[in-house]
């Protein structure tokens, strides 16, 4: 089913490509502490994966280090054919890899709109001079990237709430509002944290409902990271599963969950 | 109208006047208050340090005259020329974005994430070695500046008062012209931080650095680009001042007046420190001409840290300040 080079097709038959992130042998230490132990796996073109586990498996630190939060102590991480070298988060982000935190980071003080913009940062060649010397060209890229976020807010429909302070919005909307940030940088690879923690049963359908539609309307290659096991199953095309820092499955939904030591040590626990 | 009244209006007008003074100060902490979350001790000797410089490049000053010297048994003192104004405040300002870096690259950088009572001594340091670094490199003696800025009374204020009240206010023309440059220093710096990309980017790591740091906003470049604002701002200030009362070891006392300043308007308000600094200006001169005879003169010295207190007890987070609300 999975051709290395080729990619593979859906059971919903949509077509995931060749290989965008490669991770290779990744060990992370703090100190004495292993957070994750020689792990490998890859993330595809157009393709949603999930990484899943118990608390405290070490999936945030995984998201962390594809985003450049932390850094390998061994391993390799390969992004569109290339091994990256050690990065900054912010150098990261530049590359094209957007993300979403598990406890919400957004600007409390800006507007809904303003957060979206900043998402374009990335995209904004003109500096504060040539804005100053010429006013025509920095005007029509300030418009191109306003039209972009609009369309992420339409997109995500929190139109209603363009003009507010993020600060006075409820979790959900929090949570969707940093969605649209992300977004709004047109990644290359998206990376969500935790995107259903904390919310209750609507809201989670209105979430898994966007991811869906992202990566159909768009095509956007996403990796997040989740311990709903029903959401997770639903969403992913391809799951990881880590424990304790390893990772014990790696496949289809359907594969995993029937994967003895995923319901061990996860399945097993959560469920009974 | 009763003379009395004229007067308190001319006292009211020339407060104003000092309270731009004021609000220059404060603004430079303001800016990297928010910016950064440290309270910028140093932000008055960087004036000190930004007017000496200034004098320095004018009067074609050789830079650390003594030391070299010193140490080579050399004669130099002068380079021999004479720069105009606006050369010289460009090439200040060329010097205070090179000391930003500085600031950054080797103190600040290595404190991300201290406290904040560590970064508030890291910036007193600082301040006395920026305070050392002028005297080593211009000289301690007291300079003049002129830029070319007028002084003296405003002849056209003067008449048309004499006109109205029959009684001519003296306004210092300096003052009017810092009003004007501070007016337009304010409307650049709202400009900058609302409209432009760096701007936006300042803002968005004043607000929360993972956030920043996950849309591609280097934090690093932002604070030097916060601290060159903040040397600009001092820089300004500098020349005010020191056109105003000579370039000397006090003007970086001028900071303390930005204290209350920054109590009044709050710590995170470009407009309160706008507002403080008025409300200290015009404050002081009131107070000290209705009640400087009952109590002995002098109240200017001590009138802005009363009404600092005062604010304090009854809305510590001053007019325009973010409320802090602790969860409990």
């Amino acid at each position: 089913m999975l051709d290395q080079a080729e990619g593979y097709t859906t059971a919903d038959g949509r077509k995931i490509g060749g290989v965008v992130m490669e991770m290779k042998n990744i060990t992370l230490r703090f100190g004495g502490v292993v957070a994750i132990k020689d792990i490998s796996f890859d993330i595809r073109e157009g393709e949603i994966r999930a990484i899943i586990g118990p608390n405290g498996a070490g999936k945030s630190s995984m998201l962390n280090v594809i985003s450049g939060f932390y850094t390998p102590s061994e391993g390799e991480v390969w992004f569109h054919g290339a091994k990256r070298p050690q990065m900054r988060p912010f150098e990261v982000a530049r590359q094209g890899i957007a993300r979403t935190f598990q406890n919400i980071a957004l600007f409390e003080g800006m507007s809904v709109l303003d957060n979206v913009m900043t998402g374009r940062l990335t995209h904004m060649k003109t500096g504060v001079f040539s804005q100053a010397l010429w006013k025509g060209r920095a005007e029509k890229e300030e418009t191109e990237n306003r039209e972009v976020a609009e369309k992420v807010i339409d997109f995500l429909e929190i139109q209603h709430i363009r003009k507010t302070p993020v600060s006075r919005l409820p979790y959900g909307l929090k949570k969707r509002v940093e969605l649209a940030r992300a977004l709004a940088a047109q990644p290359r690879l998206l990376l969500l944290d935790e995107p259903m923690a904390g919310m209750n049963v609507e809201e989670k359908e209105d979430m898994s409902r966007f991811i869906l539609d992202v990566n159909d309307e768009f095509g956007t290659t996403i990796a997040l990271i989740e311990h709903d096991m029903g959401v997770v199953m639903d969403l992913s095309d391809r799951v990881v599963v880590m424990d304790y820092g390893k990772k014990i499955g790696d496949g289809p939904p359907d594969e995993v969950r029937n994967n003895q030591d995923v319901i061990d040590a996860y399945l097993g626990v959560a469920h009974d | 109208m009763p003379d009395q009244v004229v007067y308190a209006m001319e006292v009211t007008l020339n407060g104003l006047m000092a309270g731009v003074l004021y609000a220059l100060v404060a603004l430079g902490f303001v800016l990297i208050y928010k910016a950064s979350g440290i309270f910028n001790y140093a932000q008055g000797v960087m004036a000190l340090f930004a007017a000496m410089t200034l004098v320095g490049i004018m009067d074609g000053q050789v830079p650390f005259s003594h030391l070299i010297n010193a140490l080579f048994g050399t004669e130099v003192h002068h380079f021999g020329w004479h720069l105009p104004g606006l050369l010289a405040i460009l090439m200040t300002m060329a010097v205070m974005v090179a000391l930003a870096w500085c600031v950054q690259q080797f103190v600040m950088r290595h404190l991300v994430g201290q406290e904040p009572i560590i970064l508030f001594m890291a910036t007193i340091g600082l301040a006395y070695f920026l305070e050392g670094l002028s005297d080593l490199m211009w000289g301690s003696e007291i300079k003049k500046l002129d830029v070319g800025l007028p002084q003296g009374i405003n002849e056209a204020l003067d008449s048309v008062t004499y006109d109205i009240f029959g009684y001519g206010f003296f306004i210092d023309n300096l003052d009017v012209v810092a009003t004007i440059i501070a007016a337009l220093l304010v409307i650049a710096l709202v400009a900058f931080s609302q409209y432009t990309k760096e701007g936006r980017a300042m803002r968005a790591v004043a607000d929360d650095h993972q956030a920043a740091l996950s849309v591609g906003i280097s934090l690093n470049f932002i604070w030097v680009m916060v601290w060159s604002v903040a040397g600009f701002v001092a820089l300004v200030a500098g020349i005010m001042w020191g056109t105003k009362s000579g370039v000397q070891f006090s003007l970086s006392l001028i900071a303390l007046k930005a204290l209350p300043v920054l109590m009044l308007g709050g710590f995170t308000s470009i407009p309160g420190a706008i507002v403080g600094g008025l409300i200290i200006g015009v404050g002081e001169k009131l107070f000290d001409f209705m009640f400087g005879p009952m109590l002995g003169g002098a109240t200017e010295n001590w009138f802005a840290y009363v009404l600092a207190l005062i604010f304090l007890v009854f809305r510590p987070q001053g007019l325009f300040g973010e409320k802090i609300i602790e969860r409990v």
